[in-house]
């Protein structure tokens, strides 16, 4: 297995790009070490997919180097790599049982049959598909292919990394999530460089370490689920991790206090003197869930009206408006709502400032 | 408009798809089908519809028998999963379709357009084809053809399902506003329970063609009326255990015993399911009476907000849903703590006996 490198890599589908705006990657310089379970996150049009393509060899980068354990291989194709891909649709050879399926890889290579036989046995195993290896693969169930898939590139003991694209996308939601167990399982058993490619935050969240956000091009946050969630440094990650996203509310500062409009919401000392020197629009945001909803007026907090309540069965969501802004708290469903006029407290731990749409630092 | 189904049947072949439903639909409603996939939301919709024919039974609007008029004489707009748009007229074309067939003039047909574009964040795409717009985009194109009509029914099919999750969450609070305002019946299928329970207003809970339970939405969320219908009402799925009730003790598995609560006083000695949800299971203890279940983790799903913690206790699979994200290893033993008074209890044919007390949702000042 290998770490994986990307140097400055940038983009572009046209000959000659001239603004940023004509890179589909704009610039990514990122390592994902050895033995790690890495996800790339983000909308369709992000360039999450570009991304991936030129970590397999698909497609060469504009501009920027990607290392293999520190060897170049930009230049590379993917059958160079050394490198496996699990695809949104199971790809594999209908006609063939599944043991000939997981063979393949190994045979196309030569590879003793007493050998080929030992891992393929051993994958099997892994993936609980020994019962069926003499079956053939046209009449599976879509998650037993997608395993096929997967096996296929777990039997060689030279891949370097396992290329993930939206694996689950024809899988049933009930066996989705038996699928995200057993790769999380074959990961910490197997320790292999694992990079999963997806719009769905459920699967990147829930399967890697280390989560990759990415939009417009850029990769705007890497960092564990539990940074994402409750430090994220970028508007975008705040607002499309989590359900609903963050609150984000403009302000400008005065001495320690955030000022929206005429309400003044106190922030903790580091912030409010990085909001003093911070440039560009200033906005400050706060998570639905952390969010207090009072029914009377206390130190620090400011005054909000409840425009409407969602009884979501476990939860409920209330929308706010303070100072002509919406905003949304995210509280458990035996908490009592007050009706018409509210106290808003913003917990300083979790009240956060940005500017231009980054966090200020 | 009032629409009343009266024991309408489907069959396609040998095969039955819809069995002896009788339904009433109350003018201005907000209705929800909800049902898995297959369960025969869409074939009930299109009977509705008058795309399809029943093959028993009647459907009647404002007391009048229509169950054999055509779709184009009724006044109804669908909405369907896959983004239907014209694909050579342009968004504001297509927008203005059922008017133009309608025979309106032109000037009433632009206000509207623009009007029920404006409702649909549209207003800036009206000269572009829907090709040239996201997936969202397009179907918001649908949603605005069907609401300029003013049908007196509006039937909406999964209209979220192809979206992805952020646009799902902002299309719902849009549409729950537009619905609000509206005299049409609306009819909304939909897999997800909460959607439903965000839509409000009635639900039907829809199974292997038939209805399993109707109400006011939070009531069958409250109350599910068999085993059936607290799965389909519940996301993540119910959990249930199977106990005992003897005496004043009630046994789970080998090691779950616990006081008969005051909402179980009444049944009698035997068998039953016991049905909590998610977010009723907790991994740190809540108050005295809290039960404790060991028990031991096969995944923890993270969705960005919330964990759900799946594992296993003596060969039932529980899901834990805990707020924030919470790093549990697979493998891992915990004890999961959940109160007496939050189980739902069903008897062994799947009926409910008693429901958890609910202290009535408090508004107002505290």
């Amino acid at each position: 297995m290998a770490g994986i490198e990307l140097n400055e890599v940038a983009h572009s589908y046209l000959p000659k790009p001239k603004s940023e705006s004509d890179y589909a990657l704009k610039r990514i310089h990122n390592v994902w070490d050895d033995g790690s379970a890495c996800a790339l996150l983000g909308p369709s049009g992000c360039g999450k997919t570009t991304l991936l393509n030129i970590v397999s060899g698909l497609l060469t980068p504009s501009r920027g180097r990607v290392l293999y354990d520190g060897k170049d291989v930009t230049g590379l194709p993917p059958e160079k790599r050394n490198i496996a891909q699990v695809f949104q649709f199971p790809v594999l050879y209908d006609t063939m049982t599944v043991f000939d399926n997981l063979a393949f890889p190994l045979r196309n290579r030569g590879i003793k049959e007493g050998e080929v036989k030992k891992r393929v046995l051993e994958v099997a195993e892994i993936l609980d598909l020994a019962p069926f290896l003499n079956k053939r693969a046209a009449g599976l169930a879509a998650d037993a292919k997608q395993k096929i898939s997967l096996g296929r590139g777990l039997v060689r003991s030279d891949v370097a990394a396992i290329l993930f694209d939206e694996p689950l996308t024809v899988i049933d939601p009930q066996m989705k999530w038996y699928l995200r167990q057993k790769l999380k399982e074959i990961h910490e058993e197997l320790k292999l460089t694992f990079i999963y490619v997806t719009h769905d935050q459920v699967e990147a969240l829930t399967f890697a370490d280390q989560v990759a956000v990415m939009f417009e091009g850029e990769m705007v946050q890497i960092g564990s689920p539990q940074d994402l969630f409750e430090n994220p440094e970028h508007r975008f990650v705040g607002y499309f991790i989590g359900s609903p996203g963050m609150n984000f509310l403009e302000c400008t500062i005065e001495g320690n206090e955030a000022r929206v409009n005429d309400a003044g919401i106190v922030l903790d000392e580091e912030t409010a003197a990085k909001g003093r020197k911070a440039r560009g629009k200033l906005e400050l945001g706060i998570r639905p869930m952390y969010l207090e909803v009072h029914a009377g007026p206390g130190s620090g907090m400011v005054r909000a009206k409840v425009r409407g309540v969602e009884d979501l069965g476990s939860y409920r969501i209330v929308a706010l408006t303070l100072a002509d802004q919406t905003l949304k708290a995210r509280l458990p469903e035996d908490k009592p709502i007050p009706e018409g006029e509210v106290w808003l407290g913003f917990p300083p731990q979790w009240t956060r400032l940005f500017a231009d749409g980054r966090l200020v630092k | 408009m009032s629409l009343v189904l009266e024991n309408v049947t489907k069959k396609v072949g040998r095969e039955t798809h819809l069995y002896d439903i009788s339904l009433e639909f109350e003018p201005g409603s907000r209705n929800v089908l909800l049902g898995r996939t297959l369960s025969g939301k869409t074939s009930l919709l299109r009977l509705m519809a008058g795309l399809d024919r029943p093959s028993a039974g009647r459907l009647l609007m404002n007391g009048e028998d229509v169950t054999g008029r055509s779709v184009r004489k009724r006044s109804v707009a669908m909405v369907y999963q896959q983004f239907i748009n014209y694909p050579s007229l342009t968004v504001y074309r297509n927008i203005a379709s059922p008017l133009k067939m309608a025979g309106v003039k032109k000037a009433e047909i632009d206000r509207r357009v623009r009007r029920t574009a404006e409702m649909l964040h549209l207003e800036d795409m009206l000269d572009r084809l829907p090709t040239e717009l996201s997936g969202g985009q397009q179907q918001r194109v649908a949603i605005a053809r069907a609401l300029i009509g003013d049908a007196e029914l509006l039937l909406l099919d999964e209209p979220l399902v192809n979206l992805d999750y952020k646009l799902r969450e902002e299309l719902r609070v849009e549409l729950h506003d537009i619905f609000q305002e509206r005299r049409a019946i609306v009819v909304y299928t939909t897999t997800e329970p909460t959607e439903a329970l965000m839509l409000g207003g009635n639900i039907v809970v829809i199974d292997e063609g038939r209805i399993l339970q109707s109400g006011p939405t939070p009531e069958v969320y409250h109350n599910p009326a068999t085993t059936k219908v607290a799965e389909v009402c519940s996301d993540p799925p119910i959990n249930f255990l199977k106990g005992v009730i003897k005496g004043d003790s009630v046994r789970m598995g080998p090691n779950i015993e616990m006081p008969r609560e005051h909402h179980m006083k009444s049944l009698m000695d035997g068998d039953y399911m016991f049905g909590v949800r998610s977010n009723h299971l907790f991994l740190a203890g809540t108050g005295k009476k809290d039960v404790e279940i060991p028990a031991k983790v096969e995944l923890a799903e993270i969705n960005g907000s919330e964990t759900f913690i799946h594992a296993d206790y003596d060969g039932f699979r529980l899901v834990v849903q805990e707020n924030g994200i919470r790093l549990v290893r697979i493998g891992a033993e915990i004890t999961i703590y959940v109160s007496p008074a939050s189980f739902f209890v069903y008897d062994e044919a799947g009926v409910l006996v008693a429901s958890p007390p609910r202290e009535s949702v408090k508004l107002g000042l505290t």
